[in-house]
C-alpha cells in the first residue's frame, strides 16, 4: 500500500497542529460556532443528532493491519469501542468529545492516516474495487489511480471551493464491484483500440435526492491524460454548477440540465485548449513510483483444491454457506479473497467493535499478507488468503461472531446510521435493519432467495443507497411518524439502476412483513436460475403492487 | 404548548436540556418547562449566555407535553435525542413513538 513520504507526513502533522490550535481557540472562546463548523468540517468533525462524530478517511478502502489497529486504540480510548465502517468505505466514530479530536488525529498521522476532505464541498475519499489486486476478472488494478487522484485532489487550489461535494469510483475489473456509476465521476479500466489500456468514463452519477445513473462522456482516455481530463470536467463543473440551490449543485444536475453531448463538447473544448494538459499530466516516473507501493505480494500458486477446506464443506452447513458466500476466486491458484460480513443478525450493519477490528487485524497480519480492504457494502475483506488457511480463519472468525455467511444476500444489508446517530435523517434505519435481519435470519431461507441487494437510508441523502438497491428503503418523516418508502428494481452494478417507488409508504413495524412480501411474490414469480432483478425485470411492478396493496 | 429549550454540549455534544437550577442535565424529566411565550424567551435568553459562556452549542426551543407532569418530546426526533440512542435495544418500540 501507499506510504508517506517526507511531504506527506510534514503536511498531516501541519494540519493536525492548525486543527489543535483551532479547537484550543474555540474553547477559550476566540472562536465561536459559526467561526470554527466550517473549520472542523473541513477536518471530518460534524456535531450529530447525539454527539460529534469524527469520519475518518480510508483511501480507497484499503487498511493495513497496524492501521486498523491503531483504529480500534481510538475507538477504546476516545469513542464506545465501536467504529461504523461507512458506504465511502471510511469509519466514522460517533461518540468522540471535541477536546479529544486534536489527540485522536495525531493518533491517526502516527499510522498515515487523517479526517481531510471526508466532509465539506471538496474531493471525497476515492472508493474503488474492494478485490483489486486480487480479482481474478482484473484487468489492471486501480489503486494506483486512486492514490494518483487523491494526491492530486489534496487541497487542489482550484477546487476547494466546489459547488458541492464530489466523490469519484474506479474499477478495473469486469465486474462493477464498486458502484461505479453512482458517482461523480466514475472510472472503469478497459482495454483500447490497440491493446492498451485507459479509462472509459463516466460522469454525473449520483445518489440523493435527485437520483441518476452516470453517462458515458469518453469512451476511451489515454491512461497518461486522466487528470487534465478529470480536471477539465472538474473545470466545466466549476464554471458551470449551481450555487445557489443545495439541492441543484452536484455535477449530476449540470450534466442532466445541459445534456451529455453539450457537457463533452464544454469538457473537450476546455481540455484541448489546456494550457496544462502538457504540466499536468503524471510523468510515467511518478506513475511507477506509485505503482510500485501496490506491488502484488509473492503469492506462490497452490492447488485448487484444499482436502481441508473439502471436507469441512461435506461435514459443516454452516461453513459450505459461507464458504459459497463469502469465499470469492483469487488470481493466483491456491489462493482466495474472503469476505468478513459485519452483518449477522442483532448487528448494526457496518458496526465493528475495537476487539472485532484488533482480531481481523491479526487475521489479515497471519493470513492475508498485511491487507485489508473495506468494501462500500459495510464489510472487511482478507483479499489474499491461502485456502489452505481458510478454515483456521474460518474457525477465527466463528469464535468472534464474524463469520456470518451472507454476503451478497438478504441479510448483508447497506444501511447508514439514521436517525439513531444522523442530524439530516428523518427516520430510524438501523432498528429497521436489525428487525428484517431477525425476520430473515434462517440462513436457508436466504440461500432460497438468492443474491439480493437490500439497501436503506434514513433521509433522502441516500447515504444507504437506497436507489440502487434491488429492494431499497428510504425512511421519511410524515407528520411526525416515521414511514418507509420502498423502490424495487434498483442496481450498483454493471446494468445500473434506480428503483421505483412501488407506492404507498408503511411504517416501521409493517416494512419487515413488506419485504416479506415482496420476497414471496418474487419466488412465485420466478423462473429458474432468475435472480430478484432479473424476475423484477420480466414481470415488472404489477405482481409486486398486488401483493401489497391487494388488486387494483 | 408547554416548551423546554435544548442543545449539545459544546464538549462533547451530548444532547443537554435546561434545568430548573440553571444548569443544563440529559435528563429531559428535570427540564425547565416554559408555559408561555414569555417563559420560553426567558429560558432562550438564558441558553443564548450558555452559549456564550461556551457551555452549550445548537440551541433552540421545543414543544412539549406534559402527562401527568412526565415531559413528552412529541417528535420522533426529539424521543430519539432524549433517549439518548436506541440502537442497542431489541426492537425499534423499545423507545416507544
Amino acid at each position: 500500500m501507499y506510504r508517506y513520504d517526507e511531504f506527506d507526513h510534514a503536511f498531516v502533522r501541519e494540519r493536525v497542529a492548525q486543527f489543535r490550535d483551532q479547537v484550543d481557540r474555540r474553547l477559550a472562546g476566540q472562536l465561536n460556532e459559526e467561526e470554527f463548523r466550517p473549520l472542523r468540517l473541513r477536518n471530518g468533525l460534524y456535531l450529530q443528532l447525539h454527539a460529534y462524530m469524527l469520519r475518518i478517511a480510508i483511501p480507497y478502502g484499503v487498511l493495513s493491519p497496524r492501521q486498523l489497529r491503531q483504529l480500534a486504540m481510538i475507538g477504546r480510548e476516545w469513542d464506545r469501542g465501536y467504529g461504523h465502517f461507512t458506504t465511502r468505505t471510511n469509519l466514522q466514530y460517533h461518540w468522540i468529545k471535541l477536546v479529544d479530536v486534536p489527540d485522536i488525529l495525531s493518533a491517526l498521522a502516527d499510522v498515515e492516516m487523517h479526517c481531510i476532505q471526508t466532509s465539506g464541498n471538496s474531493f471525497r475519499n476515492v472508493t474503488a474495487d474492494p478485490f483489486a489486486g486480487a480479482a481474478v476478472d482484473e484487468l489492471e488494478d486501480p489503486r494506483p489511480w486512486c492514490e494518483v487522484i487523491r494526491q492530486w485532489s489534496t487541497v487542489h487550489p482550484e477546487f476547494s471551493w466546489l459547488p458541492r461535494k464530489f466523490k469519484f469510483a474506479i474499477t478495473g475489473a469486469a465486474e462493477d464491484r464498486a458502484a461505479v456509476l453512482f458517482h461523480d465521476i466514475g472510472l472503469k479500466i478497459v482495454r483500447g483500440p490497440n491493446g492498451e489500456n485507459g479509462f472509459r468514463v463516466f460522469v454525473g452519477g449520483g445518489m440523493g435526492r435527485t437520483p441518476y445513473v452516470g453517462l458515458e462522456i469518453r469512451p476511451f482516455l489515454e491512461k497518461q491524460h486522466l487528470l487534465s481530463y478529470i480536471e477539465s470536467i472538474l473545470r466545466v463543473y466549476n464554471l458551470y454548477g449551481r450555487r445557489d440551490n443545495l439541492n441543484k449543485a452536484r455535477i449530476k444536475i449540470l450534466v442532466n440540465q445541459l445534456g451529455i453531448d453539450k457537457f463533452r463538447e464544454e469538457v473537450e473544448a476546455d481540455w484541448a485548449a489546456s494550457p496544462r494538459k502538457d504540466t499536468i499530466d503524471l510523468p510515467e516516473s511518478e506513475l511507477l513510483r506509485i505503482q510500485s507501493y501496490f506491488a502484488p505480494p509473492d503469492l506462490v500458486p497452490g492447488p485448487i483444491v484444499d482436502e481441508k477446506v473439502e471436507q469441512r464443506r461435506i461435514t459443516d452447513p454452516v461453513f459450505a454457506n459461507w464458504l459459497k458466500n463469502n469465499v470469492r476466486p483469487h488470481r493466483v491458484p491456491g489462493h482466495c479473497i474472503a469476505v468478513i460480513a459485519l452483518k449477522e443478525p442483532g448487528r448494526t450493519p457496518g458496526d465493528a467493535t475495537s476487539e472485532e477490528m484488533e482480531l481481523v487485524a491479526d487475521l489479515a497480519e497471519r493470513y492475508s499478507r498485511n491487507e485489508l480492504r473495506v468494501n462500500y457494502t459495510q464489510n472487511l475483506v482478507l483479499p489474499h488468503v491461502a485456502r489452505a488457511d481458510l478454515v483456521t480463519v474460518y474457525d477465527e472468525l466463528v469464535r468472534a461472531g464474524l463469520a456470518v455467511g451472507n454476503n451478497d444476500l438478504l441479510g448483508d444489508m447497506i444501511c447508514c446510521p439514521g436517525l439513531d446517530y444522523c442530524n439530516l435523517a428523518n427516520a430510524r434505519s438501523i432498528p429497521i435493519a436489525k428487525e428484517i435481519a431477525k425476520r430473515f435470519e434462517d440462513p436457508k431461507r436466504q440461500e432460497l432467495i438468492g443474491p439480493l441487494r437490500l439497501n436503506m437510508s434514513g433521509c433522502i441523502n441516500a447515504c444507504g443507497h437506497h436507489h440502487a438497491g434491488n429492494i431499497g428503503i428510504l425512511g421519511v418523516d410524515k407528520k411526525g411518524t416515521e414511514l418507509y418508502q420502498i423502490s424495487l428494481g434498483g442496481s450498483p452494478k454493471d446494468d445500473a439502476a434506480v428503483g421505483t417507488i412501488i407506492g404507498p409508504g408503511f411504517r416501521a413495524e409493517a416494512v419487515p412483513q413488506a419485504i416479506d412480501t415482496i420476497i414471496e411474490t418474487y419466488l412465485a414469480n420466478r423462473t429458474d436460475g432468475e435472480d430478484f432483478l432479473a424476475t423484477w425485470r420480466r414481470v415488472g411492478p404489477a405482481p409486486f403492487k398486488e401483493a401489497l396493496y391487494g388488486a387494483v | 404548548m408547554p416548551n423546554v429549550v435544548t442543545a449539545n454540549r459544546l464538549l462533547d455534544g451530548i444532547v443537554v436540556y435546561l434545568a430548573a437550577d440553571g444548569s443544563w442535565t440529559e435528563d429531559i424529566a428535570h427540564a425547565r418547562i416554559a408555559n408561555t411565550e414569555e417563559e420560553t424567551k426567558a429560558l432562550e435568553a438564558e441558553a443564548a449566555e450558555a452559549v456564550k459562556a461556551r457551555k452549550v452549542v445548537a440551541v433552540y426551543p421545543m414543544e412539549v407535553a406534559l402527562h401527568n407532569g412526565a415531559v413528552d418530546p412529541l417528535s420522533v426526533r426529539e424521543r430519539i435525542r432524549a433517549s439518548h440512542r436506541t440502537t442497542l435495544t431489541e426492537d425499534w418500540y423499545d423507545v416507544p413513538l
